[in-house]
């Protein structure tokens, strides 16, 4: 990179980072809740993978092959626990920051643009998104969930699902007025987490249903995660990490439109 | 030195306007560098809305503002990197304690963590909170907030310091802390813009002042020219009994031609007069005696009653 470019990127990021920086001043008497999500998550693996999976046994995928239905949701877990980090540090998190503790107002008398409080935030998502990534595949590596060194890739591919949440989560807290949304929020978030194919392969759903699939930014986050982590790769998986950069690229700018329509009035 | 005359801030015929309502109106001032300047108003005048357009955080929705001969529209950032902002309602970040509200803002003017640690220590031994260092921002008493509030706005040296009602709401000790602040401020040659609806604090901090009435500026001038101006030198200040409202508006009439101009208020009737003693001897000729006769000199308070009929500051009953 040119020194001219370096330059400007580096002017570019500053402010944000300094978004990311305050997060962390805030955040660090607090780890104990930043660590608790990624417990939860770790939870529900005992619970489907282990649980279920030693009733289910092993399952044969459409293309014929056959696996254990442990390994076959773990993956799907850890793309849920990816989004769930970054979706509630986003949506609730800057939600209390925004309309609650007026963080932002204070920020916008600064130097910083809404776009840099809203791209500080996704960094700061991405983080805790990562942790929750990184303590799960850990304890997927450790239960033997990991059937190749591809499986490594799981965890980049997270962080595709987690960029695509936390764009989503940002445009939600500007949406949101009270707590009560958040309860919808939750609820289209279980429903993907049900339907979005982490239990079964969406091929199983009547055909109706599976153009809502598609849709689902979580079903492109789950096939990404478990092909990478089977050590399945196909052209779709292309498709897939698009999709995701999209939803995260639009939920970006769409929240610090927000952000400086309600902000800069 | 400070530039002859340089000009912080010029507005020409700015507005402002929310829906169908016009919060600012077509206003017209120059704020130079090195002076206190103040805004002057009740509740609802539309300084905040002044203010908040200054500082860049806000979109003039008419005529023309240039801060530090820059377009607020286009150069933002470049402009409020250098201006240190008081908003109303403080906006400290409840999350961060005292000393980190102070290295954390610094960092979002790009001041490095050193450099800000220790600009973070000096600003906090000037507003006298290095005591409450680490503590909570929620566990400062309100004036101390406000100090807090003043340091974070002073972590960038700026070149304007805008203060939106400083003291508003604070006991009067607390806000006799903060003027001490303020002046030391003006002493060092900071250049401070302030909206208060204070008489007493407009008269001691600023050096001219606009006074603005719902959304227009209807004077401006120094304390002193502005009470020259549109007051007598004097106010006697006469008290009947029990007596309100009406019944003073009746006596009012009566007290026509003594003095200047007379002023019912809702407990008492001001006279305005050069001279105290002629006003006294006149209304014992039209035997019209109250309860009481208080003569004093005019303040900002009256130029305000004057110029709207209103009190600047409603009786907070
Ligand atoms: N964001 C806003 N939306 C709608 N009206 C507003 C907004 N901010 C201020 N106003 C209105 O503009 C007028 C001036 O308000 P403001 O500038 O806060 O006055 P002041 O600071 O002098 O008390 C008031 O009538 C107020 O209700
Ligand atoms: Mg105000």
């Amino acid at each position: 990179m040119s020194v001219i470019s370096y330059g400007l990127v580096r002017a570019r990021l500053e402010p944000s980072g300094s978004m990311l920086a305050r997060n962390w001043v805030a955040m660090r008497r607090a780890w104990v809740l930043v660590v608790s999500g990624g417990v939860e998550s770790l939870l529900f693996l005992f619970a489907f993978g282990f649980g279920v999976g030693s009733m289910v046994g092993d399952i044969t995928l459409p293309d014929g092959t056959v696996i254990s239905y442990t390994s076959y949701v773990a993956p799907a877990i850890l793309a849920n626990a990816a989004m769930m980090g970054t979706l509630l540090e986003t949506s609730i998190n800057v939600f209390a920051k925004f309309k609650w503790m007026k963080v932002y107002d204070g920020i916008l008398n600064t130097p910083m643009r809404p776009g840099d409080v809203a791209l500080g935030e996704v960094w700061w998502a991405l983080i805790r998104g990562g942790i929750y990534v990184g303590m799960f595949v850990i304890a997927m590596g450790a239960f033997g969930l990991l059937d190749s060194w591809w499986s490594l890739l799981a965890v980049p591919a997270s962080v595709f699902i987690a960029l695509a949440f936390s764009g989503i989560g940002l445009t939600l807290a500007t949406f949101f007025r009270e707590w009560t949304d958040f309860d919808w929020m939750m609820a289209v978030v279980f429903a993907m987490f049900l339907f979005g194919g982490t239990f079964t392969p969406v091929e199983a759903y009547p055909g109706f249903a599976q153009p809502i699939v598609y849709v689902m930014p979580l079903y492109h986050g789950i096939e990404l995660v478990r092909g990478l982590s089977l050590g399945d790769f196909s052209p779709m998986m292309v498709v897939n990490v698009l999709y995701l950069v999209a939803l995260a690229v639009a939920g970006t700018w769409f929240a610090q439109r927000r952000l400086a329509k309600a902000l800069y009035k | 030195m400070p530039l002859e005359n340089e000009i912080l801030v010029r507005a020409r015929d700015l507005r402002k306007r929310y829906g169908d309502h016009e919060a600012v109106r077509g206003v017209d001032f120059e704020i130079q560098r090195g002076e206190a300047f103040g805004f002057l108003g009740a509740n609802g005048a539309g300084k905040s809305t002044t203010m908040r357009m200054i500082g860049c955080v806000s979109e003039p929705s008419g005529g023309h503002l240039e801060v530090f001969d820059r377009d607020p529209h286009t150069d933002g950032p470049a402009i409020r990197a250098r201006l240190g902002v008081v908003p109303q309602d403080n906006t400290l970040d409840t999350m961060l304690t005292v000393f980190e509200n102070l290295t954390v803002y610094a960092g979002y003017f790009g001041i490095k963590r050193k450099e800000a640690r220790a600009k973070a220590a000096e600003l906090l031994e000037f507003v006298q909170l290095t005591a409450r260092s680490g503590d909570q921002v929620n566990d400062l008493s309100g004036g101390m907030q406000r100090r807090l509030a003043i340091a974070r706005s002073l972590i960038n040296a700026p070149d304007l310091v805008i203060l939106d009602e400083p003291t508003t709401g604070l006991d009067p000790q607390a806000r006799h802390l903060v003027w001490e602040r303020l002046f030391q401020l003006k002493q060092q040659g900071v250049s401070i813009l302030l909206t208060t609806h204070y008489m007493d604090e407009a008269e001691q901090l600023c050096d001219r002042l606009v006074v603005m009435d719902e959304g227009r500026i209807i004077a401006q001038g120094s304390p002193r020219e502005l009470i020259d101006t549109y007051v007598t030198k004097e106010v006697v200040e006469l008290r009947f009994g029990g007596k309100h409202t009406t019944a003073l508006a009746e006596i009012a009439r009566g007290l026509d031609g003594i003095g200047g101009q007379i002023e019912p208020l809702p407990d008492r009737i001001l006279v305005y007069t050069d001279d105290a003693d002629d006003t006294a001897a006149a209304l014992e000729a039209r035997e019209i005696r109250p309860t009481s006769m208080l003569d004093r000199r005019a303040t900002l308070e009256d130029v305000f009653l004057r110029l709207t009929g209103r009190a600047l500051v409603e009786d907070e009953a």
